[in-house]
């Protein structure tokens, strides 16, 4: 028992601290009926995860509203949900030896928070990939497309690939996130991945170009002279180098 | 409903107060009742070419201020009937027009007239936007050289994004181009952009070329708008050009340097 107890027999067991994360039931009301509902449409939502799965209960909202519960019931109710209730937290003095006589330790409310926030993302495991996708290919679709001359002066921005059916006039500025391909004349400036996307490509049916850019490395009409006018290009990055390529 | 056509260009001294006086005076003279504005508060120009400047009373600015009404400011002309002029103010500036103020003379003007011919200035301030906000048709005038090619089609994206019919999102604006000052002779020997060239560069429908001719210089000087001198050739193109408006197939001319007979290669040009 004190410090002074003999150490010469070989320990066998030994006591540690240490912190779980625990599913919490915050009660919110009395109903019986409507916790019952609720627990079992939680529980078919992630039928696995919830089976045999340690749980607190929590009364602190309960009790702020001055809530009657029978313990017992509830204890059975979860029970039946397959969860194995571990303990309650924020239990008023009934509640408290209640539990204790079942058995069911009582935790202080320190740290409340924290097991709160733990539950939040215990119980979304599952579903985040079907909230996720839908995001992805809405960025993927924002593609544009212009029919019109793109007039000397007018800037346009395309979130996704830019394809313009006509000419880019001298003085225009077309800029994409991902690839531009101009089926007229390019005789503005062309800028594709301004977002940094290396990748990016621009394909144009005849290069008389101001200035082209690909993931901010440019290439200025001076150095673009050597190429043919009114041949089909594609340009690309190579290692920071913009290459030009006739199909 | 009266189709309102906007004279412009960006660049300056290109000949838009010309053309405007010109299609204005040809479709009067086709029995189109036709008003003539013009928008360049504070250099104002159109009434000296149409020879009315001697009868201005009231303006452009005076009857969005109402000061006065809409058929004190029109000036009737003398050798056409169909014909009015609504000229700018010369003491004022840009800024005394209002979307507001143009939109409701424009709309009051649509009740009788048939076409209102709006006149430009250059630039591509208060003034431009104005005159060009409330057009159906435009009237791009480019003369065939590059740096007026090329603020022809900055105001071309103008006509696209910043008019009303862009704005309300209904039928675009019809674009026509008029290429004036051409010289066939000069094209020819590289100084001068070709037809090809500039519709290559502006991709515009053609509604005609006017050649550049001393008969231009004249008509100004002499308040006479230049489709009256139907025996010169810029006239005679200004006519093609109204006629091609109005639906008529004529084939284009001036673009070929003339055959010159060996009279007149013995004693030179006319």
């Amino acid at each position: 028992m004190s410090t002074g107890a003999p150490i010469t027999q070989k320990t066998a067991l030994e006591f540690k601290s240490t912190s779980l994360t625990v599913p919490v039931l915050l009660l919110a009301g009395n109903d019986m009926i409507l916790i019952d509902q609720q627990l079992q449409e939680k529980v078919a939502q992630a039928p696995e995860f919830f089976k045999n799965s340690p749980l607190l209960i929590d009364l602190q909202k309960l009790n702020t509203q001055n809530l009657e519960l029978d313990f017992a019931e509830i204890v059975a109710l979860v029970r039946k949900h397959g969860f194995m209730p571990i303990g309650i937290r924020g239990g008023n003095q009934k509640q408290t030896d209640d539990a204790l006589a079942m058995n069911l330790p009582h935790y202080s409310l320190h740290g409340a928070n924290a097991p709160l926030t733990a539950n939040k993302p215990a119980a979304k495991t599952l579903p985040p990939p079907v909230v996720d996708e839908p995001k992805q290919q809405s960025q993927i679709v924002e593609n544009k497309l212009v029919t019109q001359p793109v007039r000397s002066g007018q800037r346009v921005y395309a979130k996704g690939d830019l394809i313009v059916t006509a000419t880019v006039s001298a003085g225009a500025e077309i800029m994409a996130e991902g690839n531009i391909h101009i089926y007229g004349s390019l005789r503005g400036r062309a800028l594709a991945g301004v977002l940094g996307d290396a990748s990016a490509r621009i394909f144009c049916s005849d290069l008389q170009a101001e200035l082209i850019s690909i993931a901010g490395i440019y290439q200025l009409s001076e150095d673009l002279s050597k190429y043919p006018a009114h041949k089909p290009l594609q340009i690309s990055l190579d290692n920071q180098t913009l290459i030009i390529k006739e199909f | 409903m009266a189709r309102i056509i906007v004279v412009t260009s960006g660049k300056g001294g290109v000949g838009k107060t010309t053309t405007s006086a010109a299609i204005a005076m040809g479709l009067a003279k086709r029995g189109h009742k036709t008003a003539v504005i013009d928008f360049d508060v504070g250099l104002r120009n159109l009434d000296l070419i149409m020879g009315c400047e001697r009868r201005v009373v009231y303006d452009l600015v005076n009857v969005i201020n109402n000061e006065a009404t809409l058929n004190q400011a029109l000036i009737k002309d003398k050798r056409c009937e169909q014909l009015y002029i609504l000229p700018a103010s010369q003491t004022r500036d840009k800024d005394a027009l209002t979307t507001e103020g143009v939109g409701k003379i424009l709309e009051e003007l649509s009740k009788d007239f048939k076409y209102i011919v709006c006149d430009s200035p250059a630039g591509i301030e208060r003034g431009a936007t104005l005159a060009m906000y409330f057009a159906d048709d435009a009237f791009v005038v480019t003369n065939p050289e590059v740096s007026s090619v090329r603020d022809s089609d900055r105001m071309l994206g103008i006509l696209a994004s910043k008019s009303r019919r862009a704005e309300k999102g209904e039928e675009p604006i019809k674009e026509y181009l008029l290429l004036t000052r051409y010289a066939p002779d000069r094209v020819k020997l590289g100084e001068m952009l070709s037809v090809d060239d500039v519709q290559e560069i502006l991709s515009l429908h053609l509604l005609g070329v006017i050649p550049e001719s001393k008969s231009v210089l004249n008509a100004s000087n002499s308040g006479t708008p230049v489709i009256l001198d139907e025996q010169s050739d810029a006239g005679q193109a200004y006519a093609d050009i109204v006629a091609r408006y109005l639906g008529e197939n004529r084939p284009h001319r001036f673009i070929e340097e003339e055959k010159k007979g060996l009279f007149s290669k013995l004693f030179g040009s006319k």
